[in-house]
């Protein structure tokens, strides 16, 4: 910690609590807004996940996510919704790097960027198998 | 049963989850999969990837609250997550490899050890100040504010810890669950961390490890945007609620009947399992 700066752990993870709830609060409006999509068209059909299908490519990838997002698709907007989720803990991953080497703690920023890294493979490589 | 009357009666279900899981802080992952699979009768691997999404749901809406107070240790945290989500990972690996009568055998197993860990009398260990060579390399002893004025602690057997952790980890990426009492068993009784520096800690950690294997769940199309839809919002509404009337609840009987439940769960995740009709 430094107090030259005046950047201290609890003043990182303050700001880092309020960049979570705001992007809890952000998803699960995202995730409402295509709620209603979702069950104003498909609120009669017959719900059954009995048997595991997996779902379609396009609402397993961020780019296919997006894209039926803005065709105004409801599923495709959930899963916007749920995608925003997944990245907030990455996002406060990513923020905490910032917070540490503010601090001027390298072992710290350091040990934070490995839980980065795998935070974005399973994100973003894993599709890649 | 149609998606309007499924997503409300799912809805209803996850809020009671959130909220008793709010209330005695084992989380509301242990209970959804099994009332999902159970009584709604949906694929192990829907519900898996539905909870898993509604823990990451409650730990980062929870965070805010938690670090105001103070007591979660960020290094702590920081340093066990590598951990965590390396074993989450290989757990999300995994659960994309075995069957789902297999995940639902692990699964009643470990409810039956939660209601074992959440029925029992908490043992309270004695605090001592030699502190540890490796733990004050890693800088993680820390302090909180009580009553009395700040206490400091000191960590103690962090390989330990640190392999505990990569264990919750995985069980957390097999089964969409925080396994946030694996995490609290390993701060408060392995390491000597004290229980609320241990809880809180353990909850800003939920998430990110959760996300770990939430992206592997995704590409795997474990994630159904309908089913958790009505989970998410109604854990989040659930835990929100509970985390409000928490000061004020009475939280020994609550937590006798939430493992008795979890015991009942466990026993039926267990047959269902073994018998292989999930």
């Amino acid at each position: 910690m430094s107090p030259q700066t005046g950047w201290t752990d609890q003043r990182v993870e303050n700001i880092i609590g309020n960049l979570l709830r705001a992007g809890v609060i952000l998803s699960a409006l995202v995730v409402f807004v295509g709620a209603i999509v979702y069950l104003a068209r498909h609120g009669q059909e017959p719900a059954d996940y009995r048997i595991f299908r997996g779902e379609p490519s396009d609402l397993r990838h961020i780019s296919g996510i997006v894209h039926d997002a803005f065709a105004f698709q409801g599923r495709g907007i959930i899963q916007l919704g749920l995608l925003l989720l997944i990245a907030t803990p990455v996002a406060r991953v990513a923020f905490s790097i910032f917070g540490f080497a503010l601090e001027g703690d390298r072992m710290y920023a350091g040990f934070t960027l490995i839980v980065l890294a795998i935070l974005l493979y399973s994100l973003l490589g894993s599709s890649l198998y | 049963m149609n998606v309007l009357e499924f997503t409300a009666l799912v809805w209803a279900g996850s809020v009671i989850a959130g909220l008793l899981g709010s209330l005695t802080g084992l989380g509301g992952g242990v209970v959804l999969v099994p009332l999902l699979t159970l009584f709604f009768k949906v694929d192990i691997r829907y519900a898996v990837g539905a909870s898993l999404v509604s823990v990451i749901a409650t730990s980062s809406g929870a965070a805010a609250a938690y670090v105001k107070e103070g007591f979660s240790n960020i290094r702590i945290g920081m340093f066990l997550e590598i951990a965590t989500t390396v074993g989450a990972l290989l757990g999300a690996f995994l659960a994309t490899r075995v069957s789902g009568s297999a995940i639902a055998t692990i699964f009643g197993f470990v409810l039956l050890y939660s209601a074992y860990l959440a029925g029992r009398p908490r043992v309270r260990h004695a605090f001592d100040d030699v502190p540890d060579p490796l733990a004050t390399r890693l800088k993680i002893n820390g302090s909180f504010p009580e009553a009395e004025g700040v206490r400091h602690y000191c960590v103690h057997r962090v390989p330990l810890g640190f392999s505990l952790m990569f264990g919750a980890g995985a069980l957390s990426g097999l089964l969409g669950i925080g396994s946030g009492a694996v995490k609290v068993l390993a701060m408060d009784q392995a390491m000597r961390i004290p229980f609320k520096v241990s809880t809180t800690t353990s909850n800003f950690m939920i998430g990110v490890t959760a996300a770990a294997s939430a992206g592997i769940y995704l590409n795997r199309g474990y994630i159904d945007p309908g089913l958790s839809m009505p989970v998410m919002l109604g854990v989040l509404s659930g835990s929100l609620v509970g985390t409000r009337i928490l000061v004020k609840a009475e939280t020994k009987w609550l937590r006798l009947v939430f493992s008795a439940i979890i015991l009942l769960l466990g026993a039926q995740m267990l047959y269902n399992g073994l018998a292989g009709r999930i």
